[in-house]
């Protein structure tokens, strides 16, 4: 599936989809759902919560691993992808797509400077492979 | 437990890395723990089947005139109505009741029978069973020549039809085993298992469970058998409330804490714990291992606490999402007060108090 280039990436594996004005859609990487396995459970917090860059908003739990999710950007929740409560697997099986997990409203679009593009990304997870 | 500081692999690693399986450290063993996913192999074994590598299992026979009466000695259950053919599974225990392991003891013979040990025990139970049993029968260590693979599911009988001669694997009933050929091999086949699915166990020389997968997987692979990892066994192991030595039971477990009761033969004479436990029958144990659902969104995982009213009334053994209920369930050791089905308590996880329900198990019942 790869890494599209229209995204910005976290070191911590989100990926961030620039929308309309200053929003922001935010998921995990196809490398990192495919790292944690069958995704049982995500828990994240409901719109309007305030997150902020570099911070975890959440956890995403495989049937194995519990990891913590990080907010690429500083903003408010604008709103959650309810079918994630049902259908966790979407992560795994449409990470770019179905399996968004939250929109926030970027108090500082500026902040999407600091993350990678889809070349230093990729160079990362190579890094990150080799141990 | 490792050699030489080495992770241990069983004959099957080649097979195990050819299919793409994510590798694991498992007891010292380096274990698949999946290979296509954990819940696609779950669902093949709960629909299909799913072959799986337990050769890092153990087994530990005794032997000699006195065998019958050794087992009894080390052993929980009673061994003595037993036939040749026939496995029973039990406990062996400390003079404590603690649960040294859970076992499948099998009679081969009058003065043959072997016990089926949790990898992480091997070297345990067999010291155990040596001291204890002294001169007066043979301990043998038959882990390291031994070989074991597990076929389980709906389908499990069909395939091994295409790769089984010299045995009629109909008339093997449940916690049965008969002798027979799996892809050529001498094999004891077994209908037991770790998942609640129907299936197979099968014993052979270690050195033939490569040849011995193969032609299963050839004669399966067409009906959707898939191989199953760790995972998967836990997760299928956990449906069904089946304890795991190292989660839900261990030495400072005693049987009657983790529900086994029924694996105790009080009446069949002295036993080693024996005392111990009926000392705790007659005055009740403080603990019990419940089977629980949350209630809540959230996953209980092993370690978290089991609260009631602010206090800490126990903890959770295993917990985990089961993918057949599509519920979040575990299973905790709690206060005795508060292990009864309807039961509702809180699991602690990360912070957050989440309710959950004492249910009646198994969680999962399989389709007739």
């Amino acid at each position: 599936m790869g890494f599209p280039d229209e995204l910005k990436y976290t070191k911590e594996h989100e990926w961030a989809r620039v929308m309309n004005g200053n929003e922001v859609r935010i998921g995990i990487t196809d490398y990192a759902q495919k790292e944690l396995g069958d995704i049982v459970f995500i828990d994240i917090p409901s719109a309007g919560t305030e997150v902020e860059q570099g911070n975890a908003f959440g956890v995403i739990e495989s049937v194995k691993a519990v990891s913590d999710l990080y907010s690429p950007v500083t903003g408010k929740i604008s709103s959650v992808n309810e079918k994630l409560q049902d259908a966790p697997e979407l992560v795994n099986n449409d990470p770019y797509g179905e399996g968004w997990m939250l929109s926030v409203e970027m108090s500082d679009s500026s902040q999407l400077n600091s993350l990678m593009d889809t070349a230093a990304y990729t160079a990362y997870v190579e890094e990150v492979k080799k141990g | 437990m490792t050699t030489n500081g080495n992770p241990r692999r069983t004959p099957l690693y080649p097979i195990h890395v050819k299919l793409g399986a994510r590798i694991i450290d498992f007891h010292g063993w380096e274990m698949p723990v999946q290979y296509s996913g954990i819940r696609e192999e779950h669902f093949a074994v709960r629909e299909k089947a799913g072959i799986f590598d337990v050769c890092h299992m153990g087994t530990v026979g005794i032997k000699g005139k006195n065998a019958l009466k050794m087992v009894q000695k080390v052993y929980t259950g009673d061994a003595s109505p037993m036939r040749e053919g026939d496995i029973h599974y039990g406990l062996l225990c400390n003079e404590n009741g603690g649960i040294i392991d859970d076992v499948t003891l099998f009679k081969v013979s009058e003065e043959n029978y072997f016990f089926c040990v949790n990898a992480s025990n091997v070297s345990k139970d067999y010291d155990w069973i040596k001291n204890v049993i002294g001169n007066d029968a043979e301990a043998i260590n038959e882990s390291e020549t031994g070989g074991i693979i597990a076929l389980q599911g709906p389908l499990a009988d069909d395939i091994l039809s295409g790769v089984s001669e010299g045995v009629d694997l109909k008339s093997i009933k449940t916690f049965k085993f008969d002798y027979g050929r799996v892809a050529g091999v001498n094999a004891i086949i077994s209908r037991t298992g770790y998942t609640g699915e129907r299936g197979f166990e099968f014993f052979f020389e270690r050195e033939k469970a490569l040849l011995i997968w193969e032609e299963i997987f050839k004669a399966g692979v067409g009906m959707g058998l898939k191989p199953a990892g760790l995972g998967a066994r836990d997760t299928l192991r956990l449906e069904m409330k089946y304890t795991l030595y190292g989660n839900d039971i261990g030495d400072s477990v005693s049987p009657i804490e983790a529900c086994l009761e029924r694996y105790i033969s009080f009446d069949k004479g002295d036993f080693i714990g024996r005392d111990a436990l009926l000392k705790e029958k007659e005055s009740g144990s403080k603990r019990r291992l419940a089977g629980f659902r949350m209630i809540d969104l959230g996953i209980p995982r092993q370690g978290f606490e089991i609260m009631i009213d602010g206090m800490v009334i126990g903890y959770v053994t295993s917990g985990g999402h089961s993918f057949s209920t599509e519920n979040n369930i575990g299973m905790a050791l709690v206060d005795t007060r508060h292990s009864v089905v309807g039961t509702q308590f809180f699991v602690s996880v990360r912070g957050k108090e989440l309710k959950a329900e004492v249910v009646e198990t198994p969680f999962y019942k399989r389709k007739k």
